[in-house]
C-alpha cells in the first residue's frame, strides 16, 4: 500500500492516554491537517510519525514497510517545529545545509542546494545572515527550506504559523499550499486554526480527546460533520435538540420539521448560521424573538431566542430585514443543509 | 532595556551600595596586599614600609615558575574534567522527573556542606592501604594485595574534582534546564544521531555557559591548598600552599603578598584570554 498508514496507534504517558484508536491512511502527495483543540493529541500523533515519541501500541507504515521502531534520524523526513528550532549559532545557509553536511555532501553540492532552496523561499542572498537578523516570516521560510533540504518523503509541520501575525499567517498558508503542490510531497500539518486547515488541506483530520473524530475533505467536514464535536469545532453552528414524532419526522419544540427525518428518539440538528432564514411571523417553521443583532459590516448576525434556545442567523447586509431587538420572527431552516446528528 | 541613561549624580544612587561593598571587601584588602608586596621583610618582626622589587625578583626563579605552572595546569585539568563530566550529567538530570531531580540536587548540594578538611581526610582513608578502596578490589579478586594510592597526583586530582563537581553542576543546571530540546529533535529529524546532535547543537548553543563554567571551576581549583597538602607529595603542592607557608610559617608577608598578587594577575590574564578566544570563535562561526 502506498502512502503513510497509521494503524491502531495508542500512546500513554503514565496513566494518561494521549491518543488512542488512530487508524488513518494518507495517500502519497496529499496535504493533511491534523486539527483539534489543544490537548487533543494532535502534536503527539505528529511526533510519533516523526519518531520523536514511541507509540505504546500500533504500527506506522510508509509504503507498506513498518517504520515504528526506526529512530528519527534514520527516517527520511523533514520537520518544522513550533519554535522553529533554527540553530542560533549557524547562519541561514549553514542551517539549511545541516542535513546535507551530516550526509557528507560536498561543499559544491551544499552550496548549489542551498541556493536553490533560498530561491524557492524567495530569500536569495540571505545565506550569510544570522538567524537573529531575520524577521518572523523569514525565519519561518528558512525553517521550511531546512526541512526540505533532502527532499524528504514526508514533510511534518507542528503549528508552523502560530507565531506569525494574522495577515502574514494567511499569506504563508497560501504559499505553503502552493509549495506543497509544486513539490508533490506528502505533508502533515498540526494546527488548531480551522481556517488554516480549510485553506491548505486535501484532508482535514479533526481530533478530539485523543481520537480521530472525522477525516474528510474540508468542504465535507464543514457540510457533513460526523458528530456534534466536529460540527461545533468547525465554524459556527447552531446545535438544536430535536425529537422524533410517530411518523419519523424530526420535531423542534413540538414544531414539525418537514423533510428532516430522525431514526432515533432524540438527536441534534446542526444548522450553519447562513442556512437559517428569518421570515415574518407565521411563515417560518418555528417562531422566536430577536435577542441581539451584531452588524459586522460584511455579515449581519441575528440572535433569535426560540423557546429558550439561541439560534444564530447570519446574512449579508443586503438581505437584512429591518428587525429590531424584541421583534417576533419566523425561523426556517435550509433542510438540505441541515445535518442530523445522533449519539 | 528602555531605561534612560543616567544624567545626574542622583541617578547613580543605586550603584552606591554595591560600590561600597566592592571597595570594603575587595579593593581595600587587595590594595593593602599590593602595598605589602613591595615592603621589606623584617625577620625580627613583621615588615617595614618600603618600596622594593626584591619580593618579585625572588619569585622569578625556576622553582616558583614550576610551582606556578603546576598550579595553573592542575586547575585547568580539574576544570576540564569537571565540565566534561558535569555537562552531559546535568543535561540528563534536567530531563528527569521533578522529584528525581530534587533528590539528586539535594544529594549533590550536601557535598557542599563538607569542609575541605573533611573531604581531604575522607579521601586519604579511601586511598589508604589499610582501609582503602584497594581492599575492595582485593576481595573482588582484581588485586593481589591492598596498596596505598596516596600521596600521588591522581589522589589530589580525584579529591579536587570531587570537591568542585557540585559547583560545576549548580552553575550548569539553570541554563541546561532552560534549554529548548526541540533543537536536538530538529537535528535528529535532519539525520543526526543523538550523540552527533548533542555535539553539533547542544555544545555550541551552550558555549557561553561552558566558558563561564570552565572559568569558575578554574578559579575555584586555583585557590585549593589543603587537598594537595593532604593527598599529594611536595611536588604536587600548589602556589597557594607556598603562599600559606610563607605567610604563616615563615612570617614573610611581603613575599607571600607578592606571590598572591602574581597569582591573581595570572588568573585574570588567563580568564581574559579565554573570553577573547570565545569572542573570536563566535565571529568566525
Amino acid at each position: 500500500m502506498s502512502g503513510l498508514t497509521l494503524s491502531g496507534i495508542r500512546k500513554e504517558f503514565g496513566t494518561f492516554v494521549a491518543v488512542e484508536k488512530i487508524d488513518l491512511q494518507i495517500p502519497n502527495g496529499s496535504f493533511v491537517c491534523l486539527l483539534g483543540p489543544s490537548g487533543c493529541g494532535k502534536t503527539t500523533l505528529l511526533r510519533m510519525i516523526a519518531g520523536l515519541e514511541q507509540p505504546t501500541n500500533g504500527e506506522i507504515l510508509i509504503d507498506g514497510s513498518d517504520i515504528t521502531g526506526i529512530p528519527t534520524h534514520k527516517r527520511n523526513l523533514g520537520m518544522v517545529f513550533q519554535s522553529l528550532a533554527l540553530f542560533p549559532h549557524l547562519t541561514v545557509a549553514e542551517n539549511i545545509s545541516y542535513a546535507l553536511r551530516i550526509r557528507g555532501a560536498s561543499k559544491k553540492d551544499q552550496t548549489a542546494r542551498v541556493d536553490e532552496l533560498l530561491e524557492m523561499i524567495h530569500l536569495s542572498g540571505y545565506g550569510d545572515r544570522k538567524v537573529s537578523q531575520l524577521s518572523g516570516g523569514q525565519r519561518q521560510r528558512v525553517a521550511i527550506a531546512r526541512a526540505l533540504a533532502l527532499s524528504p518523503k514526508l514533510f511534518l509541520l507542528d503549528e508552523p504559523l502560530s507565531a506569525l501575525d494574522a495577515k502574514l499567517r494567511e499569506s504563508m498558508q497560501v504559499e505553503l499550499r502552493q509549495l506543497q503542490q509544486k513539490l508533490g510531497i506528502t505533508t502533515i500539518v498540526v494546527t488548531h486554526d480551522q481556517r488554516e486547515a480549510m485553506t491548505m488541506a486535501d484532508i482535514v483530520v479533526v481530533m478530539g480527546e485523543g481520537r480521530i473524530r472525522q477525516a474528510a475533505p474540508p468542504v465535507e467536514i464543514y457540510r457533513k460533520p460526523a458528530d456534534k464535536f466536529v460540527a461545533d469545532f468547525i465554524g459556527a453552528t447552531n446545535l438544536l435538540p430535536i425529537t422524533r414524532d410517530s411518523g419519523g419526522v424530526a420535531q423542534l419544540n413540538g414544531a414539525k420539521l418537514e423533510g428532516i427525518t430522525l431514526d432515533e428518539n432524540e438527536g441534534t440538528l446542526s444548522v450553519r448560521p447562513e442556512d437559517i432564514h428569518l421570515l415574518s411571523v407565521g411563515e417560518g417553521t418555528v417562531e422566536g424573538t430577536v435577542a441581539f443583532i451584531r452588524d459586522l459590516g460584511a455579515t449581519v448576525e441575528t440572535f433569535v431566542d426560540v423557546d429558550g434556545h439561541q439560534v444564530m442567523a447570519s446574512c449579508s447586509p443586503r438581505e437584512r430585514r429591518p428587525l429590531q431587538v424584541g421583534d417576533k420572527v419566523g425561523v426556517s431552516f435550509d433542510k438540505g443543509a441541515s445535518v442530523v446528528l445522533t449519539s | 532595556m528602555n531605561q534612560p541613561a543616567p544624567n545626574s549624580v542622583k541617578d547613580y544612587g543605586p550603584l552606591l551600595y554595591p560600590a561600597l561593598m566592592l571597595l570594603v571587601f575587595f579593593a581595600i584588602p587587595f590594595g593593602i596586599m599590593i602595598a605589602v608586596s613591595f615592603f621589606q621583610r623584617d625577620p625580627a618582626g613583621f615588615y617595614t614600609v618600603d618600596f622594593v622589587f626584591s619580593n618579585y625578583e625572588r619569585f622569578l626563579s625556576a622553582f616558583f615558575g614550576k610551582v606556578l605552572s603546576f598550579s595553573v595546569g592542575l586547575a585547568v585539568l580539574v576544570s576540564l574534567i569537571c565540565t566534561v563530566i558535569s555537562f552531559p550529567f546535568t543535561y540528563l538530570l534536567t530531563r528527569l522527573k521533578r522529584r528525581t531531580q530534587v533528590f539528586w540536587l539535594v544529594g549533590i548540594l550536601s557535598v557542599l556542606s563538607l569542609s575541605e578538611v573533611i573531604i581531604g581526610f575522607s579521601w586519604s582513608s579511601l586511598f589508604s592501604r589499610t582501609a582503602g578502596l584497594t581492599n575492595l578490589l582485593v576481595s573482588l579478586g582484581i588485586l593481589d594485595s591492598p596498596t596505598s594510592l596516596y600521596p600521588s597526583f591522581g589522589a589530589v586530582l580525584t579529591a579536587m574534582v570531587y570537591q568542585a563537581l557540585p559547583y560545576t553542576i549548580l552553575v550548569l543546571y539553570p541554563s541546561l534546564a532552560r534549554f529548548d530540546t526541540s533543537y536536538l529533535e530538529a537535528a535528529k529529524t535532519m539525520g543526526a544521531s543523538p550523540i552527533r546532535a548533542f555535539m553539533n547543537v547542544m555544545v555550541p548553543v551552550q558555549r557561553n555557559t561552558l566558558i563561564a563554567t570552565l572559568i569558575m571551576v578554574f578559579v575555584f581549583a586555583l585557590g585549593s591548598y589543603l587537598l594537595p597538602q593532604i593527598l599529594g607529595r611536595p611536588q604536587h603542592w600548589t602556589l597557594s600552599v607556598l603562599i600559606t607557608d610563607q605567610a604563616i610559617y615563615q612570617s614573610n608577608m611581603p613575599f607571600a603578598a607578592a606571590m598572591a598578587v602574581f597569582l591573581v594577575l595570572i588568573s585574570l590574564a588567563l580568564i581574559g584570554l579565554t573570553l577573547l578566544i570565545g569572542k573570536e570563535e563566535k565571529v568566525v562561526s
